[in-house]
């Protein structure tokens, strides 16, 4: 276990999900460890870049990666599953073919930087999972979410197609996450289903029967919540209900929170360092239902 | 952005999108496609697709990438990576998407008003302007440019987020903005000089 892990946050987590980048930094600090943030990162390019240019995106994201070797040693943790996504799949193809990384390294050059290949990508869930343990977790635990319903939605890019640490159809992570926090993880057959990400933006109509599918299954598994690992899951998740209702008839009225932000209120931490209240859809009425205090407040 | 690249033929772009294909790790795999659908039944947006993912790779080997590209198909994909991790011959088919993606930019080969390309394009721009990607600003100038009716449809929305203290009005450029130009140029050089030869 790493006292300090270098910490790439990603743009969205800047100011429209500052809620996850803050409970993140939160959490790993009530499980003693620090999240640096690395100096000076760009965006990793997400799934847009990628779609116009295909060397300038493994270029600009790999800046990122070199950033990182440069400035500390160990593991790059991110929280954005895209992020995650991206700088692994960077990494792994410069890994796997010699040609590229010799063409992003010499783009790099032109800024006097290099990437040697030595930094590995993971995602918090992984790190706390994994380096730290559930046992250790549960020791943390000061308000047990006994009896707090939780649809775990892994979304698609935690376990596909680079994640290391779980199973792509079928993870489980942060459902044996969400007992050791005392909370009943619900049987919710499409929590690795995409949200349709992007999509929202370009064809609504779409990406609204995604989303509709997603919250009616939670729904109708009892959950009280949704927890989440991915910022555009997130917001995709909340954000369009009342549509929702408009399109197919049922509110689904259901909170969509990140597993950090979970994690924080099974430890008592307070609910504004935690960025909650910033949701559309609050979760605060039932965490205090099962915490006894409006989730941390 | 650069006017499209014109092609000679049909022939070319199959040429290119294989060359460029084969340098994907493990690209090959395309040529040992069965058919079998799997990446079409895992896919969440085939339902809305004009061709589906399999159909893809169909058309392909019929000399029709062209029709593929004119279609809404490509720019359906949300790059969720079922077809990817399922494909029993190893194809990673999102990388696909991607690849068809950025032909159809390159040679304005996509449906006319299609927006998932402005929107594509746009968050380049932003990117390679700040170096990190400015939300608000980003989706101000896509529907500006696909749907200005739109704009006040999303005001309700933005006032919610704006709110709870997550709009970010104020892009801010990297420190490193000049490094960034620099790797970028580079790597545009390159890619120009693999074209020519």
């Amino acid at each position: 276990m790493q006292k300090e892990y270098l910490y790439y946050p990603g743009c969205s987590l800047e100011k429209t999900n500052f809620a996850f980048d803050h409970s993140s930094r939160e959490v790993a600090r009530g499980l003693g460890f620090e999240l640096k943030e690395i100096e000076d990162w760009n965006c990793c390019g997400a799934t847009s870049y990628m779609s116009v240019r295909e060397l300038r995106s493994f270029a600009i994201s790999a800046r990122n990666l070199a950033l990182a070797e440069k400035q500390g040693k160990g593991d790059l943790v991110t929280v954005c599953t895209a992020c995650y996504t991206v700088l692994a799949k960077t990494h792994n193809y410069l890994k796997e073919n010699a040609e590229l990384r010799e063409k992003v390294n010499h783009a790099l050059a032109a800024a006097d930087m290099k990437y040697s290949g030595d930094v590995k990508v993971r995602h918090l869930l992984d790190v706390i999972i994994n380096d730290l343990g559930l046992e250790a977790v549960k020791g943390k635990v000061r308000k047990p979410l006994e009896g707090l319903k939780v649809a775990c939605y892994y979304g698609c890019q935690l376990s596909r197609p680079h994640g290391t640490f779980d199973d792509p159809e079928f993870p489980v992570t942060m459902d044996n996450l969400a007992k050791a926090l005392g909370a009943t993880p619900v049987d919710y057959p499409l929590k690795a289903k995409c949200c349709g990400g992007m999509l929202m933006t370009t064809t609504e109509d779409v990406c609204l029967k995604l989303v509709k599918d997603l919250l009616y299954c939670a729904k109708e598994a009892g959950a009280d919540l949704v927890i989440t690992c991915c910022p555009l899951c997130q917001v995709n998740l909340e954000s369009y209900q009342a549509k929702i209702k408009k399109a197919y008839g049922t509110d689904p009225a259901l909170p969509a929170i990140y597993f950090t932000q979970l994690m924080g209120v099974a430890m008592g931490l307070p609910g504004d360092k935690l960025g909650l209240g910033s949701e559309l859809v609050d979760p605060r009425p039932v965490l205090a239902k099962y915490t006894g205090n409006g989730g941390g407040r | 952005m650069a006017n499209p690249e014109p092609l000679k033929s049909m022939g070319e772009l199959h040429q290119i999108f294989l060359e460029d294909v084969y340098k994907i790790p493990e690209g090959e795999n395309i040529k040992q496609c069965i058919q079998c659908g799997t990446c079409s039944g895992s896919c969440p947006t085939s339902y809305a697709m004009d061709f589906t993912p399999r159909e893809i790779i169909a058309a392909f080997r019929a000399g029709m990438l062209d029709r593929v590209l004119k279609s809404n198909t490509v720019w359906m994909c949300a790059s969720c990576y079922y077809c990817t991790v399922r494909c029993p011959a190893g194809i990673k088919l999102t990388d696909i998407m991607y690849e068809l993606k950025r032909l159809g930019i390159e040679y304005g080969l996509y449906p006319k008003g299609a927006t998932a390309p402005v929107l594509s394009k746009t968050f380049v721009k932003m990117v390679d302007k700040y170096g990190r990607s400015p939300e608000v600003e980003l989706l101000s100038r896509f529907t500006l440019a696909t749907n200005p009716f739109k704009m006040l449809g999303m005001a309700p929305m933005g006032a919610k987020m704006f709110l709870r203290g997550r709009l970010g009005i104020f892009p801010k450029r990297i420190k490193g903005q000049k490094d960034l130009e620099k790797i970028l140029k580079s790597a545009l050089e390159t890619v120009k000089t693999e074209k020519e030869a």
